[in-house]
């Protein structure tokens, strides 16, 4: 009795000289050198409690060895940060095909000085409509730069996930190589802002406020 | 009231450059070509400050200072706190409806707008020209 009470000290402080995570098989391995060295002196509720426990650990395994098979770091560093580069480019080029828009309809405005007025008024009133329309780039722009921001946060997390168990995934299949855990801070880049809560960005279609409800609650013209 | 001055200089601010060329045109097409801009609400601060701008039009989400916190230190400078200010945005909530006017919005533009409903708040605004 003596002897399995010291060897299940010595298991003990091993596991807390362990720098980093524990393994939950260490802990299952500790539960039932337990359970052994208290066999006939445990009722059933305690049986069933450390049947659970025991159970809860393989559970904590069997998830980590699932999400390490998805290889969080390819996921990381290869799918978000590919989606992230391919929407900023639509974004640029977007840009550019608007700016591309905007020199050749300033041009047609310009000569609309030479034309018959008539004419003319016809002419700026559709260019007018082309400027209007252009508005395009901003709000799509806008609904990008949120698709961004969720890719950005995911990958925040893929990153809090690594630190927590990258070394242990390291061993498991998929796995990856990990770093010290430490606390999440906000996402790189990401600055607080003091109207954060109103940073809603543009709204889908039939959601947002029209001009008129706004106008309705300002109580101006 | 009294005649809109027509060459009052109007500085306009937002992140998208397309957007400012957007408003710069428009205004153009009704008359007001002295238009500044800038393209946060930081930068615009400084030529406010620097400036005597008669008008600011700016958009909300701008980083590092959005247009809100621009209408706030604008209200709050005692030399620019009457300088008219329209915000142009796609933050279309009751919340920040609400905000802006307590934060002293002198008229609200929501994204995507036509150069009716500009001139509209222009006028609004100013007064009729």
């Amino acid at each position: 009795m003596q002897q399995r009470r010291d060897e299940l000290d010595e298991q003990i402080a091993a596991l807390a000289r362990k720098p980093e995570t524990v393994d939950p098989a260490d802990i299952v391995d500790v539960v039932e050198s337990v359970m052994a060295s208290v066999s006939g002196d445990v009722s059933t509720v305690n049986h069933n409690l450390f049947r659970e426990i025991e159970v809860l650990a393989r559970f904590i395994q069997t998830a980590k060895a699932e999400i390490a098979s998805l290889r969080p770091e390819e996921i990381k560093h290869e799918h978000l940060a590919t989606a992230t580069d391919e929407l900023e480019v639509i974004v640029g080029q977007t840009e550019e095909a608007t700016n591309s828009i905007f020199s050749a309809v300033e041009t047609i405005e310009t000569l609309c000085e030479e034309m018959d007025p008539a004419l003319a008024e016809k002419v700026t009133n559709a260019v007018t409509e082309v400027y209007e329309a252009c508005g395009f780039q901003d709000l799509t722009g806008q609904r990008i730069g949120k698709v961004v921001g969720a890719l950005q946060h995911i990958e925040h997390r893929i990153e809090g996930l690594l630190q927590a168990f990258g070394a242990e995934f390291e061993g498991l299949p998929g796995g990856a190589p990990g770093t010290s855990p430490t606390p999440l801070g906000p996402p790189p880049g990401k600055v607080a802002r003091p109207d954060e809560d109103l940073m809603n960005g543009p709204q889908k279609p039939g959601e947002a406020k029209t001009q008129d409800e706004i106008d309705a609650l300002l109580g101006f013209d | 009231m009294a005649a809109v001055d027509m060459n009052m200089p109007i500085l306009i601010v937002d992140d998208y450059k397309t957007m400012l060329r957007i408003i710069r045109n428009l205004l153009k097409q009704l008359g007001f070509t002295n238009v500044d801009e800038a393209t946060d609400g930081a930068a615009a601060l400084q030529k406010l400050r620097d400036g005597n701008f008669g008008l600011v039009i700016s958009d909300w989400n701008m980083e590092p200072m959005s247009g809100l916190e621009l209408l706030k230190e604008v209200r709050a400078d005692g030399r620019l706190q009457k300088t008219p200010f329209i915000m142009v945005t796609a933050e279309s909530k009751s919340e920040n409806v609400v905000a802006a006017k307590e934060a002293g919005v002198n008229n609200y533009i929501v994204k995507p707008f036509n150069a009716a409903t500009l001139k509209g708040k222009l006028n609004a605004v100013l007064g009729n020209f």
